[in-house]
């Protein structure tokens, strides 16, 4: 179990967690504004777990994701706040050439988009046998047998005559499959995966999760899942942090989260799931839309869509309060929302 | 619902093959897409039909073939009785104006240089006798309170909507001609979660209000489940079953169904230890070179050799209440099962 899931804003390390995101704060410079994206967020993910990231467009979770991997443009994007801690060392503050050897050794990325994330240039074996060249110093023939041996270990049929073929020879699967193959060819200790079945068909979407997990149970990988689809995060995540205007506003236990949500926009997501039983009748919408980033509302940034709001939420930031050891939610009135319970 | 039975489009046999060509100034045609491979349906006044199948499955170009945007191979397609496939000029025209599209990305289905007003009245402009020429500005107003934006926003341009307001401008060009069939291609899967909702209600509502029949179509089946009357499943051009929401979802018989009601993931942890998962391996064969006999029987568990020589029709089939187009049909709840 991760304890460090409950740990409150700004207070100390827990110790021992694998990566651990601590109060970062990330904001971009634009013509039209600063436009904070990520204001303050704190998670960690452990060695074997899943951390699933759930937010809209614009919540701030591939940006943090973005700078845990230190690929974050920069300008326009600049730190402004926070650690991220990789065994207990702050990436941050490393030398480039250092975060460079982490990047693909220590923690690795899967991004969403496989045909824009891959260079349709060059063979993807040819690809895949780069990181082993730039990393390791493997001779060109070595690596190549070394990237045959994962396009079979992600169950790429006949890998050894495809590792020549460009990526647009392949289908959307099969390429994500490629990118999977990329991430895992140095054994990472953490996956960062960035919405990584959105673009995909459902049949193919369960292909790809199933060879995540047992991916991720071979090598004992901490894995974090950024999306948006309530189905994927209750299947495979064991915590869930919610994200919205750049904060998280709600971590849990992902039974907790779906028995009893503590969080008016958690509690919204859930609900507006077309359900069975409610067919025929309205579905139930959180109402407005999400934050715009360079006019961020006042107090809690989810004041004007929330059912819940007072007073002082226009004014007064909720911090993430705790709930029980393992538990946090970012509203004044948790307490409230945890009674009414989900419809 | 009990959708009264009669009957507002009536698809037969409906074929599109795109042709494969090789050789520059001398072409020769080596072989043929086969996008939509005889498909028949009815849709009803007020229903909603949804269309569900993978990407590659036929199911854009069904829904061209239906807006008379491409003309089929052969099938017919009749709107009202008539056949929109073999319409011509004047008579087309008259006819488009009763089936209209909401497509799936607002982002890039609007103009950028176009006011709200301007792309809301352009049917106006297409079609001039609707709406006489001093009413449209008013008409395009009150257009756009039925779909809940601001009709004093009519001067400002799609750039300063956000998505879900955009979709709702692509809804109101869609009504503006007072259609009896909108077709919804993936109306809401650009959408963020929260506002996806909204839109479904939206379109709810404007079917209760204006009697219209939808061809709903999208890949998240709880949502094509929650808004249609009846479904049907395509697979390599096809359809491969076809009933009323219950029965498609509750009692799937064909095995490509089961497979994909099976592989969407259910947004509750409860028991996922436990869940059987159909998962398929591969990728859907190419539509250019589809298997013979049946077309799913290289991803099928329960394929025989019948499966190869002899294809399997949609038929209503024993121990099943609807149609469905295998040979080995059986019901089996694979959603609730254990």
């Amino acid at each position: 179990m991760t304890e460090v899931l409950s740990e409150h804003v700004g207070s100390g390390s827990a110790g021992g967690a694998l990566l651990e995101v601590e109060d970062l704060h990330v904001e971009f410079r634009t013509r039209a504004g600063v436009a904070k994206a990520v204001n303050g967020v704190t998670y960690s993910v452990d060695a074997g777990r899943t951390l699933a990231v759930l937010g809209e467009s614009g919540s701030g979770k591939s940006v943090t994701a973005q700078t845990i991997m230190g690929i974050l443009d920069m300008p326009p994007g600049r730190i402004t706040g926070g650690e991220i801690r990789f065994r207990g060392v702050d990436l941050l503050k490393l030398p480039e050439d250092q975060r460079r050897k982490i990047r693909g050794e220590g923690i690795s990325m899967v991004f969403q988009d496989a045909l824009s994330a891959l260079n349709p240039v060059f063979p993807v074996g040819w690809q895949i046998a780069e990181m082993f060249r730039m990393h390791r110093g493997t001779s060109r023939s070595d690596a190549r047998k070394k990237a045959v041996e994962l396009m079979d270990r992600v169950r790429i049929p006949a890998a050894k005559e495809r590792v020549n073929d460009f990526p647009h020879q392949f289908s959307g699967g099969m390429r994500q499959r490629i990118m999977i193959a990329m991430a895992i060819a140095l054994d990472p200790e953490v996956l960062i995966a960035d919405e990584p079945t959105t673009a995909l068909d459902v049949t193919v979407q369960a292909q790809i999760m199933g060879l995540l997990a047992e991916l991720q149970r071979d090598s004992n990988m901490g894995l974090i899942l950024i999306t948006h689809d309530l189905g994927v995060v209750a299947d495979v995540a064991d915590e869930i942090a919610v994200m919205y205007g750049g904060r998280i506003v709600e971590k849990a236990p992902v039974h907790d989260l779906y028995r009893n949500p503590a969080h008016p926009y958690s509690k919204g997501l859930l609900e507006s799931i077309p359900r069975v039983d409610l067919k025929g009748q309205e579905l139930y919408a959180i109402k407005g839309m999400p934050p715009n980033l360079l006019e961020m509302p006042t107090g809690c940034a989810f004041h004007p869509r929330c059912p819940y709001r007072r007073d002082n939420c226009v004014t007064d930031v909720p911090p993430l309060y705790t709930i029980s050891g393992t538990r946090g939610s970012a509203c004044h009135y948790w307490r409230e929302v945890i009674d009414d319970g989900s419809r | 619902m009990t959708a009264p039975a009669e009957s507002i489009l009536e698809v037969r046999d409906l074929v599109k093959h795109f042709p494969l060509t090789q050789g520059i100034v001398f072409k020769r045609q080596i072989g043929a897409i086969k996008a939509v491979d005889g498909v028949s349906f009815d849709l009803h006044r007020g229903e909603t039909l949804g269309l569900v199948g993978e990407s590659g499955c036929g199911k854009s170009t069904l829904a061209k073939l239906l807006m008379a945007l491409e003309r089929p191979t052969s099938g017919s397609v009749r709107v009202n009785g008539r056949d929109i496939t073999q319409a011509k000029g004047g008579e087309l025209k008259r006819m488009r104006r009763n089936i209209q599209m909401v497509m799936q990305d607002p982002y890039t289905s609007l103009n950028p240089r176009m006011t709200v007003g301007d792309i809301v009245g352009e049917p106006f402009e297409i079609h001039s006798d609707v709406v006489p020429k001093g009413g449209r500005r008013r008409k395009v107003q009150e257009l756009l309170e039925v779909v809940g934006l601001n009709p004093d926003h009519i001067n400002r341009y799609p750039h300063q909507f956000s998505g879900g307001q955009r979709q709702r401008i692509g809804i109101a060009r869609g009504l503006a001609l007072q259609p009896e069939i909108i077709i919804c291609d993936e109306p809401v899967s650009a959408l963020d979660v929260s506002i996806q909702a909204q839109v479904m209600n939206l379109l709810e509502r404007l079917q209760n209000e204006f009697n219209l029949a939808y061809i709903f179509i999208a890949h998240d089946l709880s949502v094509v489940r929650h808004i249609s009357d009846r479904v049907a499943v395509m697979y390599l051009g096809k359809i491969v079953e076809l009933g009323r929401d219950r029965e498609i979802y509750e009692r799937p018989t064909h095995p490509y169904t089961q497979a994909l009601l099976s592989a969407v993931p259910v947004p509750n942890p409860e028991g996922r230890e436990q869940r059987q998962r159909i998962i398929l391996q591969g990728d859907p064969p190419s539509p250019a070179n589809p298997p013979s006999g049946c077309h799913f029987r290289t991803r099928c568990w329960k394929a025989q050799d019948i499966c190869a020589q002899q294809e399997p029709l949609l038929e209503i089939r024993q121990g099943s209440d609807h149609p469905s187009a295998c040979h080995f049909a059986e019901a089996k709840d694979v959603v609730n099962a254990p």
